[in-house]
């Protein structure tokens, strides 16, 4: 098991390197660079001069060398649109989109399982036919239009939660502990709540379908069989079972989260990676830009990492 | 037609759910056909910019008009022209790529296998929405065409796992070793032989595709990176209508509605079509044999 993970964890790094160098190149040999903005009354000779401080006047080639060699002494690159080193912006992004993302996979994953192991036990009856009629709808909901419907009537209709920001702008600051928590608590409510609904859906499918796959099987009955409750058999004995092809899901479901939080981080102006990955492609700041594709494919590899190390936590059989 | 294929069709016939998604679905293409004929006004025509912008939905406007006083039904009518055949034709290239891809792997086997399956579990760690919007957004403009063609060559990873799978666990099957015993060229075993054998799950995964396309295109268009006008799709329409949701809020609702009915349309028929076409395969177009053998962890 170790030398498996530390294979694939090896192999992790080698995927990471190949993505950064294929969006390095992608971005770079795009028509224009950052300083191509429109708008500002800027001359073409300061322009230049700009391109010139920063390398861009360069051969692609050699900009992937510099780019190389700033990561290895820890840099990766100046933001532009935010005139600063782009590992800080980075380092105040990424807690935010921890935070939120981190959130709704735990609610996610334990309503999704929830859901689909309560569905596989009704198979047939009308609780399983509403829940999964309702679950297909959440799981065809586009996530930006659910995000901003949320929005729309519990911000603005209702105005029960705040229409978006990770903290009150203005009055955070001025508030007692307690107050700035629930402040932090009611912001982080509905966009956690979007991400979290529109992620169950597709682990209560799959729950529901790996659950139907392993009631048949005779260490159910069997467990049935010495008279072990039915709570205990589904819950504890037929779960267990059915929780591996679920737990495969968690690498799957990483590349969609990450695109989910993109869309929620916009809608509800959340400011972490997604919020300021589309404003980064939208300025054309390219190291931004390289740099958050790559905590995507870190985040994708680390989610399969993940995936693995639980799959032989639940299935002992995978323990040597 | 041969009578598998005729038995397979009128069980298919015979859920009701692939009745009413399937007839949705035809609907919405006669819609988008002849949206020339359905549409009350022109999608682009600004009825009266002073006294027609903005109005709430009525009799003579059923989805109300937008800020430049367009008719947001026409709109809606017209966007699923481009939504659909968007879906429709990246799905159509995404699966073509992925088949021929999941056959070579999966018929040829050994290293070249292992090689192919390690270059897909590298593309599979890009997050497909950050490429997209990155590459759209730098490289633009675009055009209809490189969308279609960029959601196509980025939308193939999934068919291709499960065309291998379905390949390897068809290779040694009877009809296969007949076929060649018979002396049957590899050309011929994969196109008489093969595929005509795992057609049903190739066309599953490709009806859910449809509908995980239709919402990715809407979402890099509400993003300002995807169809943009004169072709605005249901993502564009949306776009529009989501800087103010609380004044117009039919400019946004409805194009969201029109995806939810369409998504929803195609994934219930693809859930219907996999109860009767593969009932091993797993819900989001996930082989069977990739997750439920127990034995080992996946190493892809």
């Amino acid at each position: 098991m170790r030398r498996h993970l530390a294979a694939r964890l090896l192999k992790s790094l080698v995927v990471v390197v190949i993505v950064s160098t294929i969006s390095f190149f992608l971005i770079r040999l795009a028509p224009g660079d950052p300083f191509a903005y429109e708008g500002a009354n800027f001359t073409p000779a300061i322009r230049a001069q700009w391109r010139a401080q920063f390398g861009y006047d360069r051969p692609v080639t050699e900009q992937y060398a510099r780019y190389l060699s700033s990561i290895a002494h820890g840099q990766f690159g100046y933001s532009h649109s935010g005139r600063r080193p782009v590992s800080e912006a980075l380092a105040d992004a990424i807690p935010r989109t921890l935070l939120l993302a981190g959130v709704s996979l735990v609610l996610s994953f334990a309503l999704g399982i929830t859901l689909g192991v309560v569905q596989a036990t009704q198979r047939g009856k009308w609780l399983d036919r509403a829940l999964s009629g309702t679950l297909l709808f959440f799981y065809s909901l586009p996530d930006f239009w659910f995000a901003i419907m949320m929005l729309l009537v519990f911000a603005f209709w209702l105005p029960v939660f705040p229409p978006g920001g990770v903290i009150d702008a203005v009055m955070h600051s001025y508030m007692s502990p307690w107050d700035a928590f629930a402040d932090r608590v009611m912001h982080l409510v509905l966009p956690a709540v979007t991400l979290t609904l529109l992620t169950s859906a597709a682990i209560a499918r799959y729950q529901r379908s790996a659950m139907l796959d392993v009631l048949p099987m005779e260490f159910v009955q069997v467990a049935r069989a010495k008279g072990v409750s039915e709570r205990s058999i589904v819950w504890r004995h037929a779960l267990r079972a059915a929780l591996t092809p679920v737990i495969t899901l968690l690498g799957l479901l990483m590349p969609v989260l990450v695109g989910g939080s993109l869309f929620v981080e916009t809608v509800f102006n959340w400011n972490g990676m997604g919020l300021l990955t589309a404003d980064a492609i939208r300025l054309r700041d390219y190291d931004l830009v390289t740099a958050a594709v790559v905590v995507g494919a870190v985040v994708v590899a680390l989610g399969n990492l993940l995936a693995d190390l639980l799959h032989a936590v639940v299935d002992p059989r995978l323990r040597n | 037609m041969t009578a598998s294929t005729r038995a397979a069709l009128s069980r298919i016939w015979s859920i009701r759910a692939t009745r009413w998604s399937g007839a949705i679905i035809v609907g919405l293409f006669l819609v988008a056909i002849f949206a020339k004929y359905v549409a009350p006004y022109s999608p682009s025509a600004q009825l009266d910019i002073v006294h027609l912008k903005n109005l709430a939905p009525s009799h003579a406007h059923p989805f109300g008009t937008d800020a430049y006083s367009r008719d947001v039904l026409s709109r809606v009518i017209f966007g699923a022209r481009i939504s659909l055949s968007v879906a429709a034709l990246s799905v159509l290239l995404a699966t073509t790529i992925g088949s021929a891809y999941g056959v070579v792997a999966g018929y040829v086997g050994g290293r070249v296998d292992a090689t192919m399956m390690h270059i897909l579990d590298a593309l599979l760690s890009i997050p497909r929405v950050l490429l997209l919007l990155a590459v759209l957004a730098l490289w633009q403009p675009v055009g209809l065409a490189g969308l279609i063609l960029l959601l196509g060559v980025t939308g193939w990873y999934g068919t291709s796992r499960l065309v291998r799978a379905e390949v390897r666990s068809a290779r040694d099957r009877e009809y296969m070793v007949a076929a060649r015993a018979l002396g049957a060229s590899h050309w011929r075993i994969v196109r008489r032989h093969l595929l005509p054998n795992i057609a049903g799950p190739i066309i599953v995964a490709a009806t859910l595709g449809v509908a995980n396309v239709i919402v990715l295109e809407a979402g890099l268009s509400f993003l300002g990176v995807g169809a943009r006008e004169p072709n605005a799709s249901w993502g564009t329409i949306f776009l529009s209508g989501s800087s103010a949701p609380t004044d117009t809020w039919w400019v946004a609702l409805f194009p969201g509605l029109a995806i939810v009915v369409t998504v929803l349309a195609f994934n219930v028929l693809g859930d219907a079509l996999r109860d009767v076409l593969d009932p091993r395969q797993l819900p989001g177009g996930i082989p069977a044999s990739d997750t439920t053998t127990h034995t080992q962890p996946r190493t892809g």
